[in-house]
């Protein structure tokens, strides 16, 4: 009996792992098994040379560049994870009480992330650039009188990176919103009720009750945004043009032009690993931290 | 209920997933990146078939990047087309030729005393032909067939620098003239120079052209081969020429954040006076905006030691599948697509230079004003050497930082040598 | 002490709606860029600094739905994402039900792994999944292209669903076992209902990946009439030139049905759970 309750039990599971055995984990391994080889991509699989932990040697005591691109997506990661989520979070936490609207607020909200990562980097590259835009930003600084914060936002190499996590929130809090929002839903009336009943007030209702209960779901968008915001790349090509000296340089770009200039598809896969280990090792930390904060609280 | 929606998917995914098996009829299948001339690619294709009566089907997979990525996978899975062009360097196409999926033209281009060789123009088959001693482990001879030719050189508004006080006709022939023209530029509020520097590979030929200018390109050459260390004084010379055109404000630091057809958009807009670009711009000029008025010129030159060279060559090859059932049809369309006739249909239609000599078209006098400059070209393809990856990327991103102001010239001299040195001696081992 | 109150209530609610106006004024100006921008011409597009144009050029519209087979890409797009979408509902909610709710040996091992996946993101898979879908015989088939955005999608949406139904209360499973249910059965009616919000999110996620997915596309397909209609935006967007005007057009039909499928689903995800 408890066999067949066992095989009933995996019947549930079994589509998904059997099309994902099949479309990842082979292709996964495929990938893994090449990073250990120096191969170009082009030629015969069998002109690939075993090089064993030679490329991830190589990543980690001498490409500077790829290290450089890492530090690039952490900051726009960390500027999301900050920036980005607690507007969400705040604006979510309006949209759940009874406020005139909302039911727009919600769909608004949500127009970022359905545009298309080339068309918003076209729309604010228009906005912000001066050479090839219509440089709104400059103009309204200047109108302000704040004529000493004017420049090149989009290519002078300090503040370049700024504006692309700028502009990745603004596309990504939409998310967050949407699922910060079905959090909050979540939670029962009548919790509320109960604590206004006994007479507590905002702080204390969103202390004891909205945010412990609400820690899964920041866990989640913690590691989401953390997963989404380091493989992002597309936005940057639009915005800025290109990697700006290595200034906005981030991994995923970083692995298109090993695999695409220097046609080295075995170290491209190093690569793609090892990005992977980070995003696993953020991700823990994220989740061990909110761990640690609702435990706090 | 649920089971009757499961099963309706499922049937219907099952009967779309089955699609007859196709029936391979006579017909040559191409694969190409060239969004703008798919329409006269499939005019040509029209024609061939009214007069030949082979189908030709000319199929398009932009942009460029993801073209390249179902090429290398249609490599690997064995299906790649009749006929398809290589966008890379010419490092993937000798792995692509070693591994034995290119077919060897040399045979035809032999045929009746080196007719169809003779059409070309030497540079545009230089790029497609790899000749006895080369680095690459090919055997020798021409494996693609150019069907167009490009090159890089500067062009500069007429207006623009008729106000700036200048004869339109005579644009500036040396480096300090050019540099001198920076201040008034910028107190008209204009750019001087634009191009899409934001691309690597724009900013590597700008510097190269000039490289040639002062070293010759025998250095160059030497350089590249490892015999000459690129903290030679030479080269900090063609990087101090950036720093200088920097400070002369001829450029600005925008210059680095573009991609060239943001490049392109501001020169059609006649907000930059000079720009850095290739003969493909003249389409794309004339549809940004037909009434530019504009002419070609060689980038100014800093010495008179060795002459100035532009990257010249082939623009787009086609290669034919050794594999492909039909590659004696491939190589007979290939050859009437290189004809005459052919060649000033493509002119004509897409404003790209012809690749083969006979083509005396009316060129708009644009494109006249760059296929002379063809005779002052090379190009990094055409050798039997290249440089390592790296060490281009380097040395470009370096001169990035340089307008940037963020490195000297010397620090990235030195840094291209170090990555040289140490690519170098991982190949060794 | 009353008028002090109401102000203070007063001032906090009209600094909230400007904090949302100021917000939804930025999200939707891009939207209408892009949307003006279309019935622009290619030349006005740069130049003409405000966002409605002097003349609106509605033959853009129809130069892009008369481009050849506009009307097949789309369907096939609808087609290839709504298969996807809903398979992929129901074999992660099958599976995370499973993960969540049941138990079963290497249930958690299984789990990290999905989760794993998530994580590692695997740049030129497109080699091996070619090379995979040659063999299979499954490479330029609709069938081929749908198994592999499936499998993309599975990870997050089990995670998703899993995450989700940990959260529900053990007494509606309980009830509904007392009453005999079969283990599927309390699928169907509890836990998928009980996950309305966050299927509103699987869905939506999805959506967007399959309908603007355009790599494999191009890599698994070779016949046009198989494309999505991302295929047909690559005409406007040249190696060299741009036709922006057309783009944006492009685009705006594009994004229209998306913003239908959103304004569908977040229904659900707004509706919260119903507390019997």
């Amino acid at each position: 009996m408890k066999l067949r309750q066992v095989l009933e039990d995996y019947t549930f599971i079994l589509p998904a792992v059997g099309i994902f055995t099949i479309f990842y984990i082979i292709p996964f391994f495929f990938i893994f098994r090449l990073s250990l080889f120096e191969w170009d991509g082009i030629g015969r699989l069998s002109s690939a040379t075993f090089v064993g932990l030679a490329n991830f040697r190589e990543i980690i005591f001498r490409d500077s560049n790829w290290w450089r691109s890492v530090g690039n997506a952490g900051w726009i990661t960390f500027i999301a994870l900050t920036f980005q989520n607690s507007l969400a979070f705040l604006l979510a936490l309006a949209c759940s009480k009874r406020i005139a609207l909302r039911g727009v607020y919600r769909i608004i909200f949500f127009i970022p992330p359905i545009l298309s990562e080339i068309v918003v980097g076209m729309v604010w590259r228009f906005i912000i650039n001066d050479v090839d835009g219509a440089n709104i930003v400059n103009r309204v600084l200047v109108c302000l009188g704040l004529h000493q914060f004017v420049r090149a936002w989009l290519s002078d190499p300090n503040t370049a990176l700024n504006v692309v996590a700028l502009v990745h929130s603004w596309k990504g809090f939409g998310w967050a919103f949407l699922i910060f929002l079905a959090g909050l839903q979540t939670i029962p009336r009548e919790f509320y009720e109960a604590a206004w009943v006994d007479g507590a007030n905002s702080w204390q209702v969103f202390k004891n009750i909205t945010f412990p209960l609400l820690v899964p779901v920041i866990i989640l968008v913690a590691i989401l945004t953390i997963l989404g915001t380091m493989q992002s790349f597309v936005l940057i090509i639009s915005l800025v043009g290109g990697e700006l000296a290595g200034y906005t340089s981030v991994p995923v770009l970083r692995i298109l032009w090993v695999m695409r200039n220097s046609s080295r598809f075995g170290y491209a896969c190093a690569l793609g690993i090892n990005l992977g280990i980070i995003l696993v090792v953020a991700s823990f930390i994220q989740y061990k931290f909110f761990k640690k904060v609702r435990n706090l609280i | 209920m649920k089971s009757i929606r499961a099963w309706i998917l499922l049937s219907g995914l099952f009967f779309l997933g089955c699609s007859p098996p196709e029936v391979r009829e006579k017909r040559i299948v191409i694969w190409h990146w060239m969004t703008d001339r798919q329409p006269a690619f499939q005019e040509l294709a029209e024609r061939y078939q009214a007069q030949r009566g082979i189908q030709v089907d000319f199929q398009l997979y932009a942009p460029s990047e993801a073209y390249s990525q179902k090429v290398r996978a249609a490599a690997q899975g064995g299906n790649l087309p009749d006929i398809f062009g290589v966008l890379s360097e010419k490092r993937d196409f000798a792995s692509l030729i070693k591994a034995g999926y290119i077919l060897d033209l040399t045979p035809y281009m032999e045929e009746e005393n080196f007719a169809w060789r003779n059409r070309f123009f030497p540079q545009a088959l230089a790029v497609n032909k790899f000749s006895p001693d080369n680095t690459y482990g090919v055997n020798p001879g021409i494996y693609a067939v150019p069907i167009d030719m490009v090159a890089i050189a500067m062009v500069y508004n007429k207006n623009l620098l008729r106000k700036l006080g200048f004869n339109p006709s005579q644009p500036p022939q040396s480096f300090e003239e050019f540099l001198n023209l920076g201040r008034k530029i910028r107190e008209e509020k204009l750019q001087g120079l634009v191009s899409g520097w934001g691309e690597l590979w724009l900013i590597y030929c700008f510097a190269q052209n000039y490289a040639f200018n002062i070293m010759g390109k025998e250095k160059v050459l030497a350089t590249i081969r490892g015999e000459v260390p690129y903290t030679d004084s030479a080269w900090i010379e063609v990087l101090r020429l950036f720093e200088e055109m920097k400070n002369s404000g001829i450029i600005t630091n925008k210059v680095v954040s573009m991609v060239n057809k943001t490049a392109e958009q501001i020169f059609a807009n006649e907000k930059a006076v000079f720009a850095f670009n290739g003969s493909w711009c003249v389409n794309v000029y004339k549809g940004m905006n037909p009434d530019l008025d504009y002419g070609v010129m060689l980038p100014p030159r800093i010495s008179n030691r060795f002459p100035l060279l532009v990257w010249g060559g082939a623009g787009s090859s086609f290669m034919v599948n050794a594999h492909s059932p039909y590659r004696e049809e491939a190589v007979k369309f290939l050859k009437w697509l290189t004809a005459l006739e052919q060649q000033s249909y493509l002119v004509r239609k897409t404003n790209n230079l012809p690749a083969i000599k006979e083509c005396r078209e009316d060129l708009p006098q644009v494109l006249v004003d760059f296929s002379r400059l063809l005779e002052k070209s090379t190009h990094p393809n055409s050798w039997d050497v290249w440089e390592l990856p790296l060490v281009n990327e380097t040395l470009a991103r370096g001169i990035q930082a340089i307008v940037l102001g963020k490195k000297t010239p010397q620090a990235v001299a030195q840094e291209a040598q170090r990555v040289k040195e140490r690519e170098l001696a991982k190949k060794s081992n | 002490m009353e008028i002090n109150y109401r102000l203070k209530k007063y001032t906090f609610t009209t600094i909230i709606h400007l904090f949302l106006l100021v917000v939804a004024v930025s999200c939707i100006y891009p939207l209408l860029w892009m949307v003006f921008s279309s019935f622009k011409t290619q030349q006005t597009i740069f130049t003409n600094l405000s966002l409605i144009p002097e003349r609106f050029r509605f033959e853009n519209y129809y130069l892009v739905l008369t481009q050849e087979n506009f009307g097949r890409y789309f369907l096939n797009s609808i087609f290839y994402t709504g298969s996807v979408v809903f398979s992929i509902i129901i074999i992660a909610s099958l599976a995370g039900y499973a993960f969540s709710r049941l138990n079963f040996p290497g249930k958690n091992l299984i789990f990290i792994i999905f989760i794993g996946a998530m994580m590692i993101p695997t740049p030129g898979n497109f080699v091996p999944l070619y090379v995979l879908l040659n063999k299979l015989h499954l490479r330029n088939t609709p069938l081929g292209y749908i198994l592999c955005m499936i499998s993309g999608g599975l990870p997050l949406s089990i995670f998703l669903f899993k995450t989700f139904l940990d959260k529900m209360p053990q007494e509606l499973e309980d009830i509904a076992r007392i009453d005999g249910c079969s283990k599927l059965r309390i699928w169907w009616n509890i836990a998928l209902p009980f996950a309305k919000p966050i299927l509103g999110v699987v869905a939506i996620f999805n959506t967007l990946n399959v309908w603007n997915e355009y790599l494999l596309a191009l890599v698994v397909f070779d016949s046009k009439h198989l494309m999505p209609l991302q295929r047909a935006l690559v005409v406007f967007r040249g190696e060299y030139l741009t036709n922006y005007p057309l783009l944006m057009a492009a685009l705006t039909i594009t994004t229209l049905p998306v913003i239908v499928i959103y304004l569908l689903f977040q229904e659900y995800i707004v509706r919260g759970i119903v507390l019997k």
